[in-house]
């Protein structure tokens, strides 16, 4: 998908698993876990989400890649 | 390498162990105090552990920075100094909000040394649960992050009055208004030259806990429970001399304190600290790259790295670790069997709560494994499983408990009172800390079981508390958050079964006239109760129903709610509301 899609389909599914997260806290270097203050469940949870909603299945080997707004966003474009 | 388990004979340590044994091991303060602070760091930085690396941290690079005993004692002194020249008395208490990071446990060292009493709550918490725990505990200092400080206390720091001081551990020189950079504190003051002559009975920890109802509570703990936390540390956790001890538990919870600091650092041994969140590559990579020996961990993670698969364990080297161990919920069978698989070994679960400050029930290294169930009760530890009647209250027949006597009966989990770590109290609930007790036994509020051999096996609460991640959520703290939005008419909260978490928090919302109950405003709510609660103990579920289940006298019957939810029996259903 495209950038834009992409950043859409992140916030979207951050939104359902997280809805108190304001869109301007959720600046592309902010990390998930740290920043976002996700906790694994929630984590465990936007996966879920982008697999059902979006049809991405993120695979626990790239998690690393997914650990920021920017790198998930990212990796929507590439693999969605 | 494989040691000789330091519980060889189950039955005859059963016979012949006293808690006096466990104090025996410890050194004590002049004139028969005891400071579990002194336990911990003291006596070894002033013996031969004095050069031994007592905590490693692991940065998120993966870098990793080590501290001796000696530099721990020295930094618990810098801290105990800190609080003197504040002004802060024995006694008062000091909470922390924080990760797993170097000043958490000077912090901790250092009020105890003082004499001051330590209160660690869970950074994840929102402000709301923390400025009750806070309120509640009367707080005197908090030592926190600028980050977590401006996002959780800032806004709520007038409704706490008594809160005097607030150290940050990353100020930088630059603290903000109403904060003090701790750092600077540290390296100006001078190290407090002795410790407090506390004794055995004083004030140390304060735990905060929920129940079904009311406000958290907040279990007092004495300096006598550092006798459990060493014997503990000895029989359920197998503790020797030159283990790499890893426990994951955050310091916001007991386990983050009894087995994460005091009783590996009592036993003398290497604690591994994470500073980092839970990822499984990066925990097989710790286990295997740091030689962890014994590790502590919980069913939510174990059931994390199952659900990743046994291939991320491969390609690591885990043949120093030798016994695994977990708490906070029950392990299912699976789970204590995939050990195996993973990691060689299999999972030893075993059973305590906040209120009892160790552990109390285990399955123990040189005993074999039953899956799924609790163990056995510790040397020094007499278990019992108590009647309950209709109505859910415990059978008392001439001021004596009635116990459950055949083998898979469900009675209520009791504990014969004397052991060390046993709360004192609740704090400023005298009522509540009686009503814990009845027939000479601690009641514990879990419901259980024992086979024939004398294994417990957990069945469920005997009360509406939730148990997610293996952290206790009360239902009524949920619900009162939800009633403060101003579409919510009632909530009612419970646990529902999840496959990761144990249980997961759902709320089932009544909205007032006008709203619609659709997915934005549900949305909506769940962000509020988040904002609030944090997402530990906020709804991750939650659904509209037109009329939640009531008693006449209008009270919420969350077992109701339950039991629909789940598609089970409804039971007696005639005190309810309208049937």
């Amino acid at each position: 998908m495209n950038r834009t899609k992409a950043a859409e389909t992140a916030w979207a599914a951050l939104h359902q698993v997280a809805p108190d997260l304001e869109p301007d806290l959720t600046e592309g270097g902010a990390r998930l876990r740290q920043d976002l203050e996700l906790d694994s469940l929630d984590f465990l949870a936007l996966v879920e989400t982008l697999s059902r909603d979006a049809g991405v299945e993120i695979p626990e080997s790239d998690y690393a890649q997914v650990a920021t707004v920017d790198g998930l966003v990212g990796y929507l474009e590439t693999h969605g | 390498m494989p040691v000789r388990p330091n519980l060889l004979d189950y039955r005859k340590a059963c016979v012949e162990f006293t808690w006096d044994d466990a104090r025996a091991a410890l050194s004590g303060l002049p004139g028969g105090g005891l400071n579990i602070a002194h336990e911990a760091v003291d006596r070894h930085a002033a013996g031969p552990l004095a050069g031994h690396e007592a905590l490693r941290f692991i940065r998120a690079d993966g870098s990793s920075t080590s501290v001796t005993f000696s530099a721990l004692a020295l930094e618990a002194a810098r801290f105990a100094g800190v609080l003197e020249e504040l002004g802060v008395r024995p006694g008062e208490r000091v909470f922390s909000l924080l990760g797993r990071v170097p000043p958490l446990y000077s912090a901790v060292l250092g009020t105890l040394k003082h004499g001051s009493v330590f209160c660690p709550l869970f950074s994840a918490f929102g402000p709301e649960p923390v400025r009750q725990r806070l309120s509640l505990g009367g707080a005197r200092v908090l030592v926190t992050t600028a980050s977590l400080y401006r996002r959780k206390i800032a806004g709520i720091r007038t409704a706490l009055p008594e809160l005097r001081h607030v150290l940050l551990v990353d100020a930088d020189e630059a603290p903000g208004p109403d904060t003090l950079d701790l750092g600077a504190l540290m390296r100006e003051v001078t190290p407090a030259a002795g410790t407090a002559l506390t004794g055995p009975e004083d004030m140390a920890l304060l735990h905060f806990t929920s129940g079904t109802t009311g406000t958290p509570k907040g279990a007092i703990h004495v300096h006598d429970a550092v006798a459990a936390h060493y014997a503990t540390g000895r029989f359920a956790l197998d503790l020797h001399p030159q283990d790499i001890y890893w426990c994951t538990a955050d310091p916001g919870w007991v386990t983050g304190t009894s087995y994460g600091i005091v009783a590996p650092l009592v036993h003398g041994v290497t604690s591994i600290v994470d500073e980092e969140e839970m990822d499984v590559d990066r925990w097989y990579g710790i286990l295997a790259g740091q030689r962890v020996t014994v590790w502590y961990t919980a069913p939510t993670a174990l059931r994390l790295l199952m659900k990743a698969g046994t291939g991320h364990a491969e390609g690591h080297d885990l043949s120093a670790l030798r016994f695994v161990a977990s708490v906070g919920e029950p392990l299912n069978p699976e789970v204590v069997v995939w050990g195996q698989e993973a990691f060689g070994l299999p999972v030893h679960d075993n059973w305590w709560q906040t209120e009892t400050g160790g552990i109390m029930i285990a399955n123990f290294p040189a005993l074999p494994i039953r899956p799924g169930s609790m163990g056995l009760p510790l040397p020094g530890v007499e278990a019992a499983l108590v009647k309950r009647d209709a109505a859910d209250r415990p059978v008392i027949e001439d001021g004596e408990a009635v116990l459950v006597s055949s083998p898979g009966e469900v009675g209520e989990l009791a504990l014969r009172p004397g052991w060390p770590s046993m709360f004192r109290g609740y704090l400023h609930e005298d009522e509540r800390y009686r009503r814990c007790f009845a027939g000479g036994w601690y009641l514990t509020g879990d419901l259980a079981k024992r086979d024939p051999d004398g294994y417990y096996w957990f069945v469920g609460r005997g009360d509406d508390v939730i148990k997610s991640s293996g952290h206790l959520i009360g239902p009524f703290e949920v619900e009162s958050s939800l009633m403060e939005h101003p579409a919510v008419a009632q909530a009612g909260v419970v646990g529902v079964p999840d496959p990761v978490a144990g249980e997961m928090v759902k709320a089932f919302v009544e909205l007032r006239p006008g709203h619609e109950p659709d997915d934005a405003l549900r949305l909506e709510i769940i962000g509020f109760a988040r904002k609030r609660l944090g997402p530990a103990v906020a709804p991750r579920q939650l659904d509209f129903t037109p009329a939640l289940p009531r008693t006449r006298s209008g009270k919420i019957l969350r077992r109701l709610l339950k039991a629909r939810e789940l598609g089970l029996p409804e039971g007696d259903t005639s005190t309810v509301e309208g049937q």
